[in-house]
């Protein structure tokens, strides 16, 4: 019997059928394309004539490119602004609502409702709220309390702030239930004790409650930093980027690269730069995560 | 993270009665209500307090109002304006129907505009990228998990490895494959199979698949071989039925995150009659009128809001997930 005959009896040709859709879909649509990009990142592609090698230019043109830092700014303004909005409130969302004891879940589901709400519908939505004249959603609203017009996205220094304020309803609800979670598994004895040393309602938050999410808030952070970083529906559907491009982000500029300007190499070396970026975020993410479950 | 989705006995081990000292990220919120020893910030002495229970229901009310207006507001105006007319609309945005309610406009959306058409392209889109991904992750992690060919530690690395890298990133290299397949040289532009096959290779899935049938009992997998139950028979007869809890969880997420995704669908699908909703909806944007097109928006939002709504238990269960897919 040779060996081909023993292993396909050995149950090795059913293994292999079985591993045909992984095989077949991850390796054409995950690895080979994480492959191409490092080789295309260092030629030239125009898909007229065939790839030259071009070293690292295209790393030289993509950093050299005013637009880049431009858009490395903004991200990073992005991020900032996010964590500003989107940091508080959920956190004291969570810790009030995990002490409610009835209807819980129709808090979380109202919490939540936003997150479900496809995209680009809400970035529409949001779009026509945002309009500028007095007759705006937004602007009709603080009008009552005497407040406005505001330009919103049409004006380079609000239209950022605009951005995350639209992001950040959408997303807090996923952030709420991970605080929630999180919350139930702090340790309750703390708060005895505590009470036993004479501590009130905000020293048992400051002192138990919060040092205790510490690692889950970290968590949140960087997730919000590697979303961030690929942040696209919005400012593509909002605003384009502008105006003045002050809402051009990382992923907006590749898109530009490959898709309206067609240098695929530019847009692959800025690809790779940003891979680089998220891989330590990533790598730090897990890093946490698992240093946090053997605790 | 994947700790999220728990099989029947880890959940079991993980008894909240022991000192909850490791936190898991997105594990269910556990009914606390029941056992008398479990407490929150406040203790049963604080809450017995007059002034504590005033300031405490003041404080969710005020919370309860806040999330309608904020999370429900926006919504209910979207329904709201989908039946009024874009004069109405336009002039007064927070006033009731002042000139009457436009039912006309729903219609209008569906049929003229031709949602009705990117809504069942928008279906297909979903259903064949839930197929993908529901044949690649139960098949790969059956192997992973319960065969164990010699080979599968290395392959689940390369699995994993994938998940460092977010799918943005090989956004190029993806776009040139589909246009032109290694081996078979053929174009995916322009077919949904450009979405569906990308959408199988999610390394989230299968790992989750995996973690799950790696907690599955294996004398019932022994049995099943004693039996004379080929590798295929076992798959379908004895771990898909065990699997059932994350097979529907994957399910859900596939096909709401197909319905959300717009960047991928914008790329391979440039034949306007094929694109689905999210795609198409900037476009008509600005090709109906304002009513119209709210009317759209409201179409659009519907169907993953009914889902969310029937599988909430699922949703706020694993809420953590959506962060950690996107990672």
């Amino acid at each position: 019997m040779s060996a081909i005959a023993r292993w396909a009896r050995g149950g090795g040709l059913s293994t292999l059928v079985l591993l045909l859709p992984l095989l077949v879909v991850f390796g054409l649509f995950a690895w080979f394309p994480i492959g191409r990009a490092l080789v295309m990142s260092l030629q030239e592609t125009n898909l007229v004539t065939d790839p030259s090698w071009v070293g690292l230019d295209n790393f030289r043109q993509v950093l050299g490119d005013p637009l880049f830092w431009t858009s490395v700014r903004n991200t990073v303004y992005f991020t900032l602004l996010a964590m500003l909005f989107g940091y508080p409130v959920p956190l004291l969302l969570a810790v009030l609502m995990s002490e409610v004891r009835r209807a819980k879940g129709l808090f979380s589901v109202l919490a939540y409702l936003p997150v479900v709400v496809p995209p680009v519908v809400a970035v529409l939505l949001w779009r026509f709220f945002y309009d500028a004249s007095s007759t705006g959603v937004f602007n009709t609203i603080l009008g009552w309390v005497g407040l406005g017009p505001f330009p919103w996205i049409q004006d380079a220094s609000s239209a950022m702030p605009s951005l995350v304020l639209q992001a950040t309803w959408a997303n807090a609800g996923a952030t709420v239930l991970i605080y929630l979670a999180a919350l139930t598994g702090v340790r309750t004895e703390l708060y005895d004790a505590a009470e036993v040393d004479g501590a009130g309602l905000w020293k048992k938050v400051w002192h138990v409650t919060l040092p205790q999410l510490r690692n889950i808030l970290l968590i949140t952070l960087i997730l919000q930093v590697i979303s961030t970083f690929q942040i696209f529906t919005e400012p593509f559907l909002m605003t384009g980027g502008g105006p003045q491009n002050a809402t051009t982000t990382v992923l907006l500029q590749i898109y530009d690269y490959a898709f309206r300007f067609g240098d695929y190499g530019a847009a692959t070396a800025l690809s790779v730069l940003l891979a680089l970026f998220l891989a330590i975020m990533s790598a730090l993410y897990f890093r946490v995560t698992r240093s946090w479950s053997t605790s | 993270m994947s700790e999220s989705v728990q099989a029947p006995e880890k959940t079991r081990q993980s008894n909240p009665e022991a000192p909850a000292g490791r936190v898991a990220p997105a594990t269910a919120p556990r009914r606390r209500r029941a056992r008398p020893s479990e407490r929150g910030i406040l203790s049963d002495f604080d809450r017995a307090r007059p002034r504590t229970r005033w300031a405490m229901r003041t404080a969710q009310g005020l919370v309860l109002v806040m999330l309608l207006v904020a999370a429900i507001g926006p919504m209910l105006w979207l329904a709201k304006a989908a039946v009024t007319t874009t004069q109405d609309t336009l002039r007064t945005p927070l006033a009731l129907w002042p000139n009457g309610i436009d039912w006309a406009n729903l219609s209008t959306a569906w049929n003229e505009a031709e949602i009705s058409r990117y809504f069942t392209n928008t279906v297909w889109v979903a259903l064949g990228s839930w197929f993908c991904q529901l044949l690649v992750a139960t098949t790969g992690g059956y192997v992973l998990s319960v065969l164990r060919p010699r080979f599968s530690r290395l392959l689940t690395g390369a699995v994993l490895a994938t998940l460092f890298v977010p799918g943005v990133v090989v956004l190029v290299p993806l776009f040139l494959t589909v246009l032109e397949l290694p081996v078979l040289g053929t174009s995916l532009l322009n077919t949904y199979w450009a979405v569906w096959l990308p959408a199988g290779a999610n390394a989230f899935n299968l790992l989750l698949v995996k973690r799950f049938m790696d907690s599955l009992p294996r004398d019932v997998f022994e049995a099943a071989r004693m039996d004379g139950a080929g590798p295929f028979r076992m798959l379908v007869a004895v771990v898909l039925p065990m699997s059932k809890p994350i097979l529907g969880v994957v399910s859900i997420f596939a096909v709401l995150n197909a319905w959300k995704d717009f960047l991928w669908p914008l790329i391979v699908l440039p034949e306007p009659t094929i694109q689905p909703l999210s795609v198409r909806l900037p476009i008509i944007r600005d090709t109906v009128e304002l009513d119209v097109f709210l009317a759209a928006l409201l179409i659009s939002m519907a169907l993953p809001i009914a889902i969310f709504l029937a599988f909430q238990r699922l949703f706020l269960r694993n809420a953590g997930l959506g962060g950690a897919v996107k990672g």
